[in-house]
């Protein structure tokens, strides 16, 4: 795709991914979250002096079972450096991370576009590092009459895996699927709570424009973004604005950049001569880590189920469409539900339709994870087998479900207390139909005189006024059925 | 009871000639009375010390009690002890009291010995002199007017004077053997890998490693059977049966193939110092030892590969020390640059800044191959010199350094001459292997220092020959003037 003016994007993305491991990737702490702060730092997350580092397996087979998901080499031997520099939320003054033998080589990822078609993005690497803490800037200490930064280091140790993408995503929505086709797969695999909002996964963005069948351009690089829009969002302004610099003669300066959520509005952090020189080098406290293949094999046969081969799956067993299978399948919550519901239920396609149409459409307007749902899989199961079971009508259902969404409990009970239920009592309903028919003789007279073809589109007015008269809770198909019986009596 | 070694005393409490607590009264009584003429201890700890050694000595009633139990040590004030300052000999860590211990201090205190306080050293372990802590200079008991050796010189000259019968220590590039050398005792740096690093203040993490300073190879080895153990809070740590480094000390060392490296005895060694050393080795010979001339022949770049990868690896080491959290801060920073500045400024002394000054050069932008990644392959050389070796003798031996103890300030506008202090040590360190020295003759009343290298893991192999050595030689029994015989 390209931009205004034959202005081709390129993108490359660097995802962090918080591992959901219990401690963290050096100490014994725990990496639980919304702690008070500094409450889950302990002596090695301090930095204290002659403290050290032990790596947690678990953080490698995360990162393995990740390696294995895109299709790429695992690293028999992975190493440790050192990347020097000095923060306050940094307390040893240097990150334990990977450079030169990163633990998960190159792989690929390949994500559905907009328009139907497939891409396949390269994975450059991924490694393993710790996370730094947290700057407060916010709160209103003060010492001497000068405002004060607090410090909080309960994220400080937190095992990541920074995923580096090459640069082959060529617009924001690209960008977004490939991100959210990484979330994705982290949720799925398990090594990730993919709660965007507490930083569990974060953005760094690599844009940059030219011209097709030219060089690319120079990159900038946009950090720190922390949900799906605000990537789009921060990507299409720093589109624009090279777009703009380039069209007016300008040049563009490697620089990274900060992109605020709430103004919409970006700015230079530091430009590539501010850039630290971080003076790696190999932690001489941490010995290189080598997994065998052995280790790596019984990682491969443990790996559950991945997005691709799960919407596979639910064409082949529950028949949806691609398309279908494709919103459910992706996201290991959604892909549970929907599985829960089908099997309580017992019909996939009309578990599928409430979901992806009245549920999705709750989720999406109020920002809620499937995982928060108000309405349970067994409840939306329970409103199906009432619309199976021709208790209620399709319109009856949306009312129920909009009670259970507000939170009134299970279906059948508020289709009892609101008195929803269909009459489907045979004698009720010929009652009904009798008095309608009785009432109406000049209907039933331009029924009865027109064409048998053209006889149903005279049911109708029939039809409004039984409804009207059981208050709509009359089961249509049934009435129908002794609506025309009666009135061929007549003939 | 001073004059005792550790294996007397140990053996003097079982039989009850003494209690741990006499013990204690006495050489805390030493410490009050020699030390300020020393300076060889940072902090005395005299009540904490009374406290463990009532404890021992009711523990040692009850019945049976591992060796060491109730008798005085020292630690070096490099290892942190929980609820006890642990300075690091530098001002940036003078307020700094640590709220846990490390393997080595927990490992003494299972044992049940009795720690009289934290030993003076070279600010952060960089020095071979002592002259750079921060407390002050350690005197050498042999004549106060010189340098104990370093880093470990207050553990050293503690040991020599009497003041405590032995002391843990640490060697990153001679620090354990160097000041043994000059002060007249014995010191063994394990290999690396061998005792735990967790708890100990990092200088150069591939290179540094806990070992004892005692009297003798017998006493080293009684404390090496308690500092050597595996960690698993220390990931280089090696996970091997510690053996009873006592047991084989008196097994015959006829037929021990030791290996004279040529690169040892070059026109820098002292010729005092080579006599007493080629005496030694003539004891050996006569004990049944074979002689064989070997070559190192990458020796003469272990000091530059060393001041490479040391400082590279200390520059990021002492990082944290940045006034944030603990240890010294500058007074009223007025922004976060003039609290970094200001605090390392201020807090860190001059070798230190040199080190760091190295150390982050050399691993900066466009000097990273020429410097760190090539001394990074002359260590690899330099370890397959000895593997070589090893090939063919048992032991390797030489002088531990080329001169005995010098006078205050007398290198004190010369670091690389300070560096070849360590010329015949350093490379020990860069290759991982034990190192050990035994007092082998003097040069004008001062003490000589006979280094012996051993294969990976061959501690046991080196007190036995040290032990055998000290049952022929009374070296190790001089004592330096002054300390009341």
């Amino acid at each position: 795709m390209t931009a205004a003016n034959d202005w081709e994007v390129v993108i490359g993305l660097e995802v962090h991914v918080q591992l959901a491991t219990r401690s963290k990737i050096f100490s014994g702490a725990s990496t639980a979250f919304g702690a008070a702060p500094n409450s889950q730092a302990c002596a090695i997350d301090l930095a204290m002096p002659g403290t050290l580092p032990v790596a947690n397996e678990q953080a490698f087979r995360f990162a393995v079972m990740f390696g294995l998901a895109i299709d790429a080499e695992i690293a028999e031997t992975s190493v440790f450096e050192r990347k020097n520099y000095f923060y306050p939320d940094l307390p040893k003054g240097y990150q334990t991370t990977q450079l030169e033998k990163p633990i998960v080589g190159p792989g690929h990822v390949d994500i559905q576009l907009p328009d139907g078609g497939h891409k396949r993005v390269r994975i450059h690497h991924a490694h393993l590092e710790e996370d730094a803490g947290k700057s407060l800037h916010e709160g209103d200490w003060q010492v001497n009459g000068r405002p004060m930064t607090g410090i909080d280091l309960n994220r400080a140790g937190t095992p990541l895996i920074e995923i580096v993408s090459e640069p082959d995503m060529r617009s924001a929505d690209e960008a977004v699927a490939f991100a959210r086709k990484l979330h994705s797969i982290v949720t799925s695999l398990g090594i990730c709570d993919g709660d965007m909002s507490q930083g569990s996964m974060r953005f760094d963005v690599n844009i940059s424009v030219h011209r097709p069948d030219t060089p690319f351009g120079t990159r900038t690089e946009t950090k720190n973004l922390n949900s799906f829009k605000f990537m789009e969002d921060a990507i299409a302004l720093e589109v624009e604005r090279q777009i703009d610099i380039l069209e007016d003669g300008g040049r563009i300066i490697q620089e990274t950049r900060l992109y605020n959520g709430e103004t919409r509005r970006a700015r230079s952090m530091r430009t590539k001569e501010e850039a630290n020189d971080y003076r790696y080098f190999p932690c001489p406290d941490l010995l290189p880590v080598v997994i065998d293949s052995q280790t790596i094999e019984a990682i491969r046969d443990s790996l559950p189920e991945l997005p691709d081969a799960r919407e596979q799956r639910f064409v082949e067993q529950y028949g949806l469409s691609e398309y279908d299978a494709g919103i459910l399948g992706d996201e290991a919550d959604m892909a549970r539900f929907f599985e829960e519901v089908a099997k309580l239920c017992g019909d996939p396609k009309l578990a599928a339709n409430w979901i992806m149409g009245e549920l999705a459409a709750r989720l999406n307007s109020t920002d809620t994870a499937i995982g928060q749902s108000p309405v349970n899989a067994g409840q939306l199961a329970g409103l199906i087998a009432r619309i199976m079971d021709h208790s209620i009508s399709n319109n009856m259902a949306k009312q129920v479900f909009d009670a259970m969404w507000k939170g009134e409990g299970e279906p059948d009970d508020i289709i009892e207390k609101r008195g929803l239920k269909q009459v489907s009592d045979a004698g009720a309903l010929e009652k009904i139909v009798d008095e309608v028919i009785a009432k109406n003789p000049a209907m039933v007279q331009d029924y009865l005189g027109t064409d048998e073809s053209k006889r149903k589109k005279k049911l109708g007015g029939f039809m409004g006024q039984i409804m009207k008269a059981s208050k709509g809770q009359a089961n249509p198909q049934q009435v129908n059925e002794i609506l025309v019986r009666k009135l061929n009596d007549l003939l | 009871m001073h004059n005792q070694t550790l294996a007397q005393l140990s053996a003097g409490l079982a039989a009850g000639d003494y209690s741990s607590v006499e013990l204690t009264r006495h050489f805390l009584s030493r410490i009050e009375q020699l030390d300020p003429a020393y300076n060889s201890f940072i902090t005395v700890t005299a009540e904490a010390a009374l406290t463990s050694a009532i404890a021992a000595d009711e523990q040692r009633a009850r019945g049976e009690v591992h060796p060491l139990c109730g008798v005085p040590i020292a630690h070096k004030d490099i290892f942190c002890t929980d609820g006890v300052r642990t300075s690091c000999g530098s001002k940036m860590l003078d307020n700094f009291v640590p709220p846990y211990d490390a393997t080595v201090v927990a490992n003494f205190a299972a044992a049940g010995a009795v720690v009289l306080g934290k030993t003076n050293m070279d600010e952060f372990a960089m020095g071979s002199s002592n002259e750079t802590s921060w407390y002050g200079p350690v005197k050498n008991p042999w004549n106060t007017g010189l340098v104990p050796g370093g880093s470990s010189g207050g553990s050293a000259a503690a040991v020599a004077a009497r003041l405590v019968p032995a002391a843990t220590a640490t060697d990153t590039g001679g620090s354990i053997r160097q000041p043994a050398a000059l002060c007249g005792i014995t010191g063994l740096k394990p290999t690396y890998g061998r005792v735990s690093r967790w708890g100990m203040i990092a200088f150069a993490s591939s290179l540094d490693q806990g070992g004892p300073l005692a009297r003798s190879a017998e006493d080293a080895a009684l404390m090496l059977n308690v500092m050597a153990s595996f960690d698993p809070k220390d990931s280089t740590c090696v996970d091997r049966e510690v053996p009873d480094y006592t047991a084989g000390l008196n097994d015959s060392i006829a037929g021990l193939r030791i290996g004279i490296p040529k690169e040892y005895f070059d026109p820098g060694l002292n010729s005092g110092t080579e006599g007493a050393v080629r005496d030694a080795l003539a004891q050996f010979e006569a004990m049944g030892a074979t002689l064989h001339d070997i070559s190192l022949p990458h020796s003469a770049l272990s000091v530059p590969a060393y001041y490479v990868i040391a400082p590279a690896e200390a520059s990021a080491n002492l990082s944290r020390f940045d006034g944030v959290r603990y240890g010294y801060r500058c007074a009223d920073p007025v922004d976060l640059r003039d609290l970094y500045m200001r605090t390392r400024a201020e807090g860190f002394g001059d070798e230190v800044k040199r080190r760091i000054l190295v150390g982050a050069y050399c691993l900066s932008a466009g000097y990273y191959d020429a410097y760190y990644k090539k001394a990074q392959q002359v260590r690899r050389l330099i370890k397959q010199d000895f593997v070589e070796a090893f090939k063919s003798v048992d032991l390797v031996m030489g002088p531990t350094c080329p001169n005995p103890a010098f006078a205050f300030g007398s290198k004190g506008d010369n670091p690389v001459a300070m560096y070849l202090e360590d010329i015949y040590t350093i490379a020990t360190n860069l290759a991982g292997l034990p190192g050990m020295s035994v007092p082998c003759g003097t040069v004008d009343g001062l003490p000589v220092g006979l280094q012996m290298i051993g294969n990976y893991f061959d501690e046991a192999r080196m007190l036995n020959v040290g032990h055998r050595f000290q049952q022929v030689t009374d070296w190790h029994n001089r004592t330096p003037e002054g300390i009341n015989p």
